[in-house]
């Protein structure tokens, strides 16, 4: 396949209030359910309503991560994400992490609350190879005050401690915080965090912001999406098509593929059980969640790997 | 497409108005026995009076791949595209493009609109494609620890090329893959390597031994940085550049390092 026809492109419908079709571009990432469903928190905003008693989705076996990570090769993928659920409540996570370190770069997403020194100390070993191993840790804002009512009681200072158990081993985590507030708040709550973060003695905070994403639990807890919050046709037009997630990632989780991370609650979502086919599979943008996507670009993945259309909030410069 | 054959190239990348190093980049490239000098983009940014080094590279009649930079100052777009993701670096990236905007004269600008995005480089019969970012997006980073060898397989495969030339993210490495196939970052030689040696990199890329894959000779330069420095700071420029200049470690632009770059830094 040449360069030209591995990039993604937009299929628009006649129908101007129908959503367009997205045929994907290059499989560059593959994100791996570990943990399907479970989590060890129960958080008010979730957008899978992940928890310690949902077993919607599975845990994925080491076997069948092997097999995964053997079929990306031969699809060119960059970059493995690792995922729940919480990856942590898998009994066999460091081997995965291992694993797939062994392939590709390889980012792990956890809440934080379960790390254990034995993890880190051996995922300090392995992650002294080629690839970076980055760490995201989420938490909801800079003190308990602005965590612990959507994550739980203690969750703020189990993440934290978290966090410096990682740092104490060399790592960088990043700092994946949720935007509950106002997005005018940005730069404020921004320099908060990364004061506490330095206060903690990490010297090179990394914080990673990502719009709230009204499914899930955070529906019943914001009122989820209005009506006219969709992706229709015309809406592509002239779009960086590289910002949406589903243009150039699939998620495996043990019932099958994945269009995205996010839309794990959607039937439409599952691409069937051929990552080949599914890497190709061309996915209309329905769901209210993709308009979040479409909106804010590059949510899921780590900074850096996409780069945003406009950066700059002063525009202008060349005027 | 622009078709260069060679046995002995320099190629650098990421000149970032740094006319002093551009200067003694070439004059090296000439000491070393280059036969050709080609660079990947990026004229502008970050140093100071960009006309010089544009004037440097169009008076050599070096060939110039279009970076982002060049891309945004060419069609007057409102940034540089950088790809930054974080609040500083961006504040940092948008003074130094109304900076570099302002002081690039028309002329240099639509020569910079008419760039090529890629170069063809025959390097003594070995297919070599090079470009800014990747092959397929000006403003991507490929940093050596967030690639995967699966990826730069996939890239020269998609190119129909044996190696590949980026620059872009400003740190070089290298990487030879089976068969015979190399991919280099030739790094940035506008600033140093974030690694604490105020020198700048570029790259020597010779021909294949015979089933091999291109060699890559490193070459480490050193030019009259504190002069540059002086030149910043007169310019009004933040101290935070001309403090990289005079240390070798980066100040700004490092939120979108992958972990093992970054810790790898002072900051």
């Amino acid at each position: 396949m040449s360069l030209e026809h591995s990039r993604p492109r937009a299929r628009s419908h006649p129908d101007p209030t129908a959503p367009p079709i997205l045929e994907p571009g290059h499989l560059d990432a593959l994100w791996l359910q570990v943990t399907g469903t479970l989590c060890n928190l129960r958080c008010g905003h979730c957008f899978i309503s992940c928890g310690p008693d949902n077993r919607a989705l599975g845990l994925l076996s080491i076997e069948d991560v092997r097999r995964r990570l053997e079929e990306s090769v031969g699809l060119g993928v960059r970059e493995y994400y690792v995922t729940g659920g919480e990856p942590f409540l898998h009994p066999g996570i460091v081997d995965i992490l291992t694993l797939a370190l062994s392939y590709g770069p390889t980012t792990v997403l956890t809440n934080g609350t379960l790390l254990k020194p034995r993890h880190v100390e051996l995922l300090a070993a392995a992650a002294a190879g080629r690839f970076s191993l980055e760490f995201r840790i989420s938490i909801d804002g800079p003190d308990p005050a602005s965590n612990d009512g959507l994550r739980g009681e203690g969750s703020f200072e189990r993440a934290m401690e978290g966090f410096d158990l990682l740092v104490s081993f060399g790592f960088l985590p990043i700092v994946t915080v949720v935007r509950t507030w106002e997005t005018e708040a940005d730069p404020e709550v921004y320099r908060r965090i990364v004061a506490m973060l330095r206060e903690r003695g990490c010297e090179k905070p990394r914080v990673k912001t990502m719009p709230a994403l009204r499914i899930g639990a955070e529906a019943q807890r914001s009122g989820g999406y209005a009506a006219d919050e969709r992706v229709v046709s015309g809406m592509l037009d002239d779009y960086d098509l590289d910002q949406l997630v589903c243009a150039h990632a699939r998620v495996v989780t043990d019932h099958g593929i994945w269009v995205c991370p996010i839309l794990l609650d959607a039937p439409d979502g599952n691409l069937g059980d051929d990552l080949t086919v599914a890497a190709r599979a061309p996915f209309a943008l329905s769901h209210a969640a993709c308009h979040t996507c479409w909106l804010h670009g590059a949510i899921c993945s780590n900074p850096g790997v996409v780069a945003p259309e406009t950066p700059f909030a002063t525009a202008g410069a060349a005027t | 497409m622009i078709r260069i054959s060679a046995r002995r190239v320099a190629i650098f990348g990421g000149v970032y108005s740094n006319h002093l190093a551009l200067e003694a980049t070439l004059a090296d490239a000439a000491a070393a026995g280059a036969d050709e000098a080609i660079c990947l983009g990026d004229l502008g940014a970050f140093g100071p009076h960009p006309d010089r080094a544009c004037e440097i590279v169009r008076q050599a009649g070096i060939a110039v791949v279009q970076g982002n930079y060049d891309h945004s100052l060419g069609h007057g777009l409102p940034d540089c595209r950088c790809g930054y993701t974080d609040p500083r670096d961006n504040r940092f990236a948008a003074l130094s493009y109304r900076y570099t905007y302002a002081r690039t004269a028309p002329t240099h600008r639509a020569w910079m609109r008419d760039l090529p995005p890629a170069i063809r480089l025959s390097l003594d019969g070995c297919e070599t494609l090079l470009c800014h970012g990747s092959p397929r997006r000006a403003n991507e980073f490929l940093w050596e620890s967030s690639t995967s060898d699966a990826f730069l397989a996939w890239l020269l495969d998609t190119s129909d090329a044996a190696a590949l030339c980026v620059s872009h993210t400003g740190l070089p490495w290298t990487r030879e893959l089976p068969p015979g196939r190399r991919v280099v970052n030739v790094g940035a030689i506008g600033r140093p390597a974030n690694d604490g040696d105020p020198r700048v990199v570029y790259a020597i890329l010779t021909a294949a031994p015979e089933g091999g894959a291109p060699g890559v000779e490193w070459r480490r330069v050193a030019y009259d940085h504190s002069a540059l420095a002086s030149e910043m700071r007169e310019e009004g420029l933040p101290e935070e550049f001309a403090e990289t200049i005079e240390t070798g470690w980066w100040t700004t632009c490092l939120e979108v390092l992958p972990q093992k770059e970054r810790a790898r830094g002072r900051y």
